[in-house]
This record gives C-alpha cells, structure tokens and sequence, in this order.
C-alpha cells in the first residue's frame, strides 16, 4: 500500500471546551453554537471567515450539520456531518485537511458537541443501529457497557489482563484530572475504590464506565499560513489513519483499526511510536486504551499486561498518557469524547494547557474510536500531531 | 442454576398489582424473519444463495459477497460462548425489575456471532452451546443459548421462564369441555401441573360420558359457559376472570357442508356463532382480565390459545363454511394478539389438520387423536411459540400454503390433497 | 276445520261509538278490579337460558333466545338501553301453527300471519296429570283419562284449548327440564289416540303443555312419529309449548288469550299467553 500524500501545512488551532454539565435542558445546537462562538473569539475572526464546517452529534436531531448552518448563520462552502461517535474528531481533521490543502475551504470549524437530558442516554442507545435494535438492544438494554463488558471479559480470559492492570490506567487518568479544572470529576481515585466499586455489567464496575454528560469541543483546521497571518498558536498535522469494520472476521474485536494502517500512519508522519511524547485515547471504557496501544505499536500483542505493569502514565510519567483525564475522568460530552483528546492534544503541544503540562512535548499521538455497531466499535482513527 | 419454579405465595390482595413491562419490541423488517421462524419453534437465519455465508443480524446484502439472495434457513444453533456479562443496570424497565441477567456472545459454527440470553445451565465461558430461538414478552424472536446437550426448559431459569407460558402452578379455562378435545386438553393440563381448569360448559342437558368423568379430577370445576350467549360469557368473566391465567378456547362447532351442499345459512350461522362470535365474546370479557394480571408475579396470567384448524389457512370446500367459519377466528386471533402485545399475553393458534371425531369421521387418516392435538397444547404452552401446526396433514397444508398458496387452493378446491 | 271467515267488528260512528268503546273498557276494568278476574301469565320468561328442543345434530336447530345489547345509556346510546334479540320461531313458550308440520302445509291460512284473530282469544280446559307425570316421566296422556276429564267436567268444547297440566314447568333447572338420556328425551304428552280423539271427535282448537313440545319426548318411535304435531297441524289446528302457572288455571271456565308474531308465513313464535280466570 503506497502511502498517502502528506498533510503538509496542515494545522490545528484554537482548542475550544464548553464546560461539561452532568445534565442539561440545553439544546445540542447550544452547546455547538457555544463552540463556534468560542472558537471566533478565539481566533478573533469574523463568522464569514468560517467557510468549512464538519459537525459531530448524537442529539442534533432532527437536525444534521445542514440544520446547524442555518441555526448558526454560517454560509459555507464545504460542509460535513460525521456520525462516526468518537472517531469523528480524527475522521474530521482528515476530511478538513484535505480541504484546506485543496483550496476548497480556508477555515474550517471542527465541533462536536451533546446534550444530556434525564433520558437522552436511553433514547440515543435504544435507536443506535439496525443491528443493535434487532440484535442487541432487546437483549438486557445494556447499552455499550455491555458491548465492552463482552470485550472486557473476552480480553481479561485470552490475555491475562487483570482488573489492577485497568485500574492502574483509571487511576493514572484521575489523577491528571484532579489538574483539569473542567473535569467533572474532582476526587482522587485509589486502586481500592477502583475494584471495589459495584458491578455494572460483569466484570465491569462503575469507574470503569465513562459517565455520560453535557458539553462541546471544538477547533479549527487551516494551513499555517493563514494561521500565522491570525497570529494564532498551532499544533501541525503530520499524519492521520481512519478504518472502519476492521478485521470483521475477529471474532471478538481484540485488535482496532489502527493496527492495519499503523505504518502508514508513522510513515506519513516521518515519526515513531518511540518518537511520541503523549498519547490521547479515546477511552470510554479502560479495555479499549489496551487495544489502542497496542494499535499503535506502542507494545506487541503478546506483552500488552507488562508494558501497563511497566510504565507510569502520569503527566510526568514514563508514558503520559490521557493527560486531562481522559473521558473517564473528565466525562463524556456525547459525539464529543473524541474531539476531547484532540482539543488536549493541541494544548499540550501549544503549550496552553489547561492543567498538567507534559514536559517537553513535541510529538503526540491522538485515536479515536467509536459506533458500536453490533458487536463491534467499526469506526477507529488516529493522528499524530506536533509542536510547531 | 437451574431450578424448577417454586409454589408462589399467596397473593397480598392490599399490595397494587404490577403493571405489565415489556422489552424493546421495535424490529426491522427483515429481523422479522427471526420472529416468524421463532413463532413456530425455530432458529432460522438468513442464507446467502449465491457464497452460502450464513448472515447475522438479519441484513439484506449478503456481507460477504452482496449477493441480494438471501432465504431463512433453519439451523441448528450450534456454536461457542465466546464472552459473557451479567447485567446490573438496565435502561429499559423491563429489564430493570428483572435484574441481574445473564447475556452473551456465541460464535455460530455456521460463522456468525449471536448475542444471546445465557440459560442459567451453561457453564461458563468459554464452552459449547445450541442457541435457540424464543419469543420474548413482547412478541418478538429472542435468542437463548443453552447446554450444548440435554433439552433445559425456559422454565427451569428463572429470568428466562417468562418467555415460555408453563401450565404447571396455574389456573386454566377451558371454553368448551363437551368435545373430547376440551375433554383431552383438560386431562393434558391437570398432567402438565395446572392448580386449576375451569371447563365449560353449554347446554348442561346435554350430558357427556367425558365430561362427567373429568369431574372426579381434583383440579378441575364444571362451569357454566356458553359462547354463544354473551351474558353466560359476561357472568363467567366476572366470576372467574380476575384469577385466570391461561384461557385454551376449545369451542368449537363444526358441519361437513359446501355452499350448495346445505341450503339456507342457519348451519353456517351456528358454526360463525360459537367459532367467531364466539371468540369475539370471550375476547372481550376475558382479555381483559388477563392483561391486568400480566405481571402478577410467579402466577401470572401468560396465554390464550385457540385450537383453529388447519382449513382456516386454505378454505376446504368439503367444510367450506366451517373453514370460513375458523379463518374468520383466525384473522380475529391477529387482532387479538395485537391488542394484547402491550401486556405481553401470548396468544398462541393451534391448526390441527383432521382430528378424529365424528365430524371428521370421513377424512381419511392420517387425523390426530383429540389426545395428540391436546399434546400439542400443553407443549405450546411449555415452549416458546406462537403457531403451532400439529400432525402429517397440517404441516403438510402448511408447506403447500408458504410454497405456492394458490396451488394448495387449486389442490383443495379438485378435491385432492 | 271449515274456514272462518274474518269479521269486521261493526263500525260505529259518533258518540254512540264513543260511548261504546268508552263502555267495553270501563266493563272489563271494573271487572278486573271487582276481583271477579283474575289475570294469570302463562308465559315463561324469553331468557338464554331457557332450553330449545333438541335435534339429532344433523339437522338444522332452533335458535336459543339470545340478547345483543346495542346501548345502555352509554357511548353506544347515551339516553337509552335497547337489545337485539334472536331466537327460533319455537323458542321459548310459544305457538305452533299448521303450516309447521308437513301433514299442514297445504291447509289454508295456516301460517302466523294468516291465522284468523278470533282464535287468539279461546278457552282453555286443563286435564290435570301432574301426579302422574311426577311419578312418571314419559306419561301418555290418553283417551281413557280424556274421558275421565270429561266424565267430572263435561264435553271439551269446539274450538277450545286442551291444555296438559303436568307441573313440568316447575322443573326450573334446564337439566331436570329437559330429562335427556342416551335414549332421548322422557318428557310426558298425548299418545297417538288421545290425539285424534281430539281432532276428529271433539275439533279442538289446539293443544297446550308445559314440556318442549306437544308431544312426549319419546315422541318419535309413535305410529305416526309426533302425533299430536302431526293430527292437530294436519287438521289446521295450533299448539302451545313452555307453558307455565296451569296449576293456577281451573279445569274449565278460563279464557286464554294467545296472540303469535305475524311474521311473513311464520310457523309459529314465541309470545305472551295469559289466562283471564273467574273466580269462583
């Protein structure tokens, strides 16, 4: 497979966090109108200089990104909706790189953002899919605490991974929230807490279930140029992956998308996984950050328990890692769990963060991963993105 | 574990009744293949004609070579737990009042995976397992992996045992006990466990040898019941009707004429009476009842079954009226059933092909003994379905109708079969 | 029977009408209320769970009495209750007309509709048989117990009522009413002679029971099977089934009026028979 061009100039700017709210009577429209405003002010641009918009959401129904052009006034010339769940945020910054490069947009806007009423939960899980309402749904409701509970289980059994190996990673991940400010959750996380917190869905328990909130994440995409002529500080784009319904014939998903084009990935970055400073994952459930090292080639198959009993994933440990909490600590604002790491991600390598900062950071790595499809999360990303 | 259901308490009578709940019942339509297959006791899954991939859930593109020709095929649901989970939180009320379950994933050897209930006899994972295909409360194809080998019932989990409609520890009535069908599904129903059978019965100057015997059975109360006559079935009704929890409408009225073989409507108005109005009559007093006490616990009321008749598929002119008379029940039994999804009463429809009695005495064999129909009844009732075709006759009609539905009309009409 | 032709009652104009009409009201209230008549209801009451007459299964069968309810002061109906009914013509208590036998078929004005309205008010005389058909079921009344009858109370009139007085219309439970066993039906009623003695030597206007029918329920192993349907129809002449109160009536002096449904060439109907009794 020959690798794709480059991304050259391509840049992030601008991370923009609505506060996470654990429920909400707001509308999605006003958490990503709130987005769009923050990112306008910014960068300290005039609305009509947005002319590209890619818009993630679970609870913008009936409305799509087109509603929202209207809704927010926005007159574009490249527009998106990405149901991708938390890979919409790298499959975003793909789309709208190329964009950018091609001269079809200058600025595009990259947002996500969810509502959380009392039962938008249940209404968004029960409607998820064909396959989940035929084949999935009706049996328990579980929603994805059981899709990962399955994945758990089957991981835990095939690979020896024990719950202290997960609840290292949770408790690491707290303890980079405890210097978010925007984290919805503020109490440290002990190793005893961890596993003797009550079952949700076996052998799942309650902090290793992301909690589901209200909030938006937004920033833009432009080449450097148009970046510096604005006088704004950018993180470079230097590669970027997408896979959907990888390895179909798994028969549980052990392995992620990422492992089919991780070469590519560093190839295209001219970077490797020894060159990565810090690592973002989408992390809903702790399984899912095993399978994403893994993916990234950050350890082998076979020695995924001893890279976790090895490394500390602190800021200022030997592998930062979900530097502002992950969505595990912080929440998850819907669609917009998977912008969270990207929005950290140019914090850190702009050197705004809003809590811990990574010493150093030059290179980080930012996956994604989402839509639990059946039995199954069948969209997965990553990006590598560096210091300017 | 496994464990047979226990003798319920009796009822607190000042505690309110629970309200019926039922699971996700929204399906697309090709997924509705699982439900119609799983209706008559089968696990049947889609085909593909053209690379033979076995597809799962149901879809309509082959997923391994899109080919649009996919056809249900009955399969035997052997395979291997994957992965299992309990779960301790629920969205849907129905699985919150119903917490812990147990659910999985089977890898079908036929090369699909199944997310399925987890019968409390499978060890656990991994190991081999037969998935099989239930309905759920609400009407819909559920899948239940069991032990590989050995026949567990739906009954001996207690999470799954809702899904079956066992007789055992209830109270039944029995329309019509005059016939030696009636006669024959009461007996089946005190052997299956059933606490109590009511049995109806018209016209008590007419006295029945089978009858009188049934009431030397402990289980079983002669009642007044004639539903011909809707205050006999309104009396009734508010007499019994609050403690029912099966109704099996045995009523039936049945003459051996054609159109011109009977003038004047008088015959064909008696068979409409008792085989259509008559279940019209019972729906409307008795149903409701029953959904009431839908969730009443361990005891609750679970199913209405009519014993129809095979000719209510495809009209057999020998007993053209007659089967006029039971296709027009059957398509009430559709709106009955769907009247009753809310509160996840089952109505099961037995179609009996000839049964051997002295209507029937003409046919030729092979007919089913009122004992074999009533058989056919009480397992129904045990398993998880919802049309039951029983005998060499009716499944054969069957086979004919789904094959080719204006040929058996053509078979049936030359008088042939 | 010779044929009746049907009278006009005489028209009177004017206040000599008024007067008239005014007086045949006025006459039989007060005689009423003098106590000097009693009014008796011979009917029983048009209920689903009354019996009708049971058939070989083979055959076509009388329709029981059933009651649909159309509205009862509710969303079907606000302000009212009304039923529809249905039920045989020989449902019930209830008339028999010749046109319901064969023997009567071609007789003239021999459905409901056509009966001459003079008949509808007959006396009656009642043979009492109660203690016999107490002590046995499938009693003939015959000739020799006529003649005994007439012996205490004198000639049957012409064009009178013969009504069988068995008590069975106090067997209140259907069961025990109609008495059926695996050899048929084992009600009481006339034999073959009693019959005709009463057609062609006495020319009765009908004959009356409190059973199912006017004949026994062993009625079809007679020579001819059910003689009394069979004579009296042949000859144009009614029947009266479900009776009841004939205890109350005396052997002679009651007038009976039994007035059928004219339904279009009708072979009977149900309807309302009561009795006005002298006293004394």
């Amino acid at each position: 497979m020959s690798t794709p061009a480059a991304y050259d100039d391509v840049v992030l700017t601008t991370p923009v966090t609505i506060p996470y709210v654990h429920h909400s009577i707001k509308s999605a429209h006003w958490f990503l109108g709130r987005a769009v405003a923050g990112l306008l002010a910014a960068a300290k641009i005039p609305k009509a200089r947005i002319d590209g918009l890619a818009v993630a959401s679970f609870t913008l129904g009936p409305d799509t990104a087109v509603g929202l052009t209207q809704h927010l006034g926005l007159t574009v010339r490249w527009l998106d909706h990405v149901p991708m769940g938390g890979a919409s945020g790298i499959v975003s910054i793909r789309r709208a790189a190329r964009a950018v490069q091609s001269g079809d947009a200058v600025i595009v806007a990259c947002i996500a953002g969810d509502t959380n009423h009392t039962d938008s939960f249940r209404r968004n899980t029960s409607a998820f899919s064909q396959f989940s309402q035929d084949a999935v749904y009706p049996y328990g409701s579980g929603g994805p605490n059981a899709s990962f509970a399955f994945l758990t289980a089957y991981y835990m059994r095939i690979y020896g991974a024990r719950r202290e190996d997960f609840g290292k990673l949770c408790v690491a991940q707290r303890n980079n929230a405890l210097k978010n400010p925007h984290a919805l959750f503020k109490k440290p996380l002990t190793l005893e807490q961890y596993l003797d917190a009550r079952l949700v869905a076996d052998p799942l328990r309650l902090f290793d279930c992301v909690m589901p909130c209200a909030g938006a994440e937004g920033f833009l995409v432009m080449r450097r140029a148009t970046a510096e002529t604005l006088g704004l500080r950018f993180a470079r784009l230097r590669g970027a992956i997408e896979r959907h319904n990888a390895y179909p014939d798994d028969p549980i998903q052990y392995r992620g998308g990422w492992a089919m084009d991780r070469d590519v990935l560093y190839e295209q970055a001219g970077v490797g996984p020894q060159d990565i400073d810090f690592i973002e994952t989408y992390d809903d459930y702790p399984v899912i950050n095993v399978l994403q090292l893994e993916g990234r080639g950050f350890c082998h198959d076979w020695e995924k328990t001893a890279f976790i009993r090895a490394k500390t994933f602190e800021t200022n440990g030997s592998f930062p890692f979900n530097t502002s909490g992950g969505q595990l600590s912080v929440g998850q604002a819907g669609a917009a769990g998977g912008h969270l790491g990207i929005v950290e991600a140019i914090r850190q390598l702009t050197g705004e963060t809003d809590g811990a900062r990574v010493p150093n950071a030059r290179h980080g790595l930012v996956s994604g991963f989402g839509m639990i499809n059946y039995d199954r999360g069948v969209c997965s990303g990553a990006v590598i993105l560096s210091a300017a | 574990m496994t464990q047979p259901a226990k003798r319920p308490k009796r009822k607190n009578p000042i505690l309110r009744t629970r309200q019926p709940t039922l699971p996700p019942s929204v399906r697309s339509r090709v997924a509705l293949g699982l439900t119609a297959a799983a209706a008559r006791g089968r696990l049947a899954l889609q085909v593909c004609l053209d690379c033979g991939a076995v597809q799962y859930p149901p879809q309509d593109a082959c997923r391994a070579c899109l080919s649009h020709r996919l056809v249900w095929r009955t399969q035997d649901g052997r395979g291997e737990l994957l992965t299992e989970t309990v779960l301790r939180n629920a969205q849907e009320l129905y699985f919150r009042e119903r917490l812990p379950w147990r659910v999985g994933i089977v890898r079908l050897d036929a090369g699909a995976n199944a997310v399925a209930y987890i019968h409390a006899g499978v060890s656990a994972a991994p190991c081999r397992v037969r998935v099989e295909a239930a309905l759920d409360r609400a009407g819909q194809a559920a899948l239940v992996a069991v032990p590989e080998y050995g026949r567990p019932t739906l009954s001996d989990d207690p999470k799954l045992r809702e899904m079956s409609c066992d007789p055992r520890m209830r109270k039944v009535l029995v329309t019509d006990g005059k016939s030696a069908l009636g006669q024959a599904v009461a007996r089946a129903l005190a052997a299956a466990g059933a606490d109590l059978i009511w049995i109806g019965e018209a016209e008590p100057w007419k006295k029945d040898l089978g009858l009188e015997a049934l009431r030397k059975l402990p289980q079983t109360a002669i009642v007044s019941l004639d539903v011909t006559d809707g205050r006999s079935v309104r009396e009734l009704a508010g007499e019994i009707g609050g403690k029912i929890d099966i109704v099996v409408n045995t009523a039936d009225f049945h003459r051996t004429f054609s159109i011109a073989s009977r003038r004047g409507v008088e015959t064909a108005q008696q068979e409409m009476d008792v085989n259509y109005f008559g279940l019209l009559r019972l729906a409307q007093e008795f149903a409701p009842a029953l959904s009431g006490r839908a969730a009443d616990g361990a005891s609750s009321a679970i199913a209405w079954v009519n014993v129809l008749s095979i000719f209510a598929l495809s009209n057999y002119p020998a007993h053209g009226t007659y089967s006029a008379s039971k296709a027009a029940a059957f398509s009430l039994s559709q709106a009955l059933r769907a009247e009753l999804r809310p509160s996840g009463i089952r109505v099961i429809n037995l179609f009996p092909g000839p049964i051997d009695d002295e209507w029937d005495q003409l046919e030729r064999p092979p007919k089913l003994s009122p004992a074999a129909v009533a058989t056919a009844v009480v397992e129904a009732l045990k398993g998880s379905v919802e049309d039951v075709y029983p005998g060499d006759v009716a499944q054969d009609w069957l086979a004919r109708h789904l094959d080719n539905p204006k040929a058996l009309e053509r078979e049936l009409g030359q008088g042939g079969q | 029977m010779k044929a009746t032709k049907k009278s006009q009652p005489k028209r009177s104009t004017g206040k000599l009408a008024a007067k008239r009409n005014g007086d045949l009201r006025a006459i039989l209230s007060s005689v009423v209320a003098s106590g000097s008549v009693w009014l008796i209801d011979l009917t029983q009451t048009l209920s689903p769970n009354f019996p009708t007459i049971v058939l070989p299964p083979e055959m076509g069968q009388a329709r029981p009495f059933r009651m649909e309810e159309v509205s009862r002061y509710d969303d079907r109906g606000p302000g009212w209750y009304w039923n529809n009914v249905s039920f045989g013509e020989h449902t019930g208590t209830h008339f028999d007309a010749p046109i319901h036998w064969i023997s009567g078929r071609d007789r003239p004005n021999n459905s409901v509709d056509t009966l001459p309205v003079e008949h509808f008010i007959a006396p009656a005389c009642v043979v009492d048989c109660s203690s016999e058909a107490k002590a046995d079921a499938d009693f003939l009344l015959t000739v020799e117990h006529l003649k005994a009858w007439e012996k205490r109370h004198g000639r049957f009139p012409v064009d009178a009522w013969v009504l069988m007085r068995t008590d069975w219309s106090k067997r209140t439970d259907p069961v025990a009413y109609q008495n059926l066993d695996d050899t048929g039906q084992h009600t009481p009623g006339p034999d073959p002679d009693c019959v005709r003695f009463l057609v062609r030597e006495r020319d009765v206007l009908g004959f009356g029971t409190e059973t199912i029918g006017t004949d026994a329920g062993q009625a079809a192993h007679f020579k001819p099977p059910y003689p009394c349907h069979y004579y009296m129809h042949g000859a144009g002449k009614y029947g009266l089934q479900c009776l009841c109160n004939l205890d109350r009536l005396p052997a002679t002096g009651a007038l009976i009026v039994a007035a059928p449904l004219k339904i279009l060439e009708g072979s009977g109907s149900p309807l309302r028979v009561f009795a006005l009794v002298p006293k004394g």
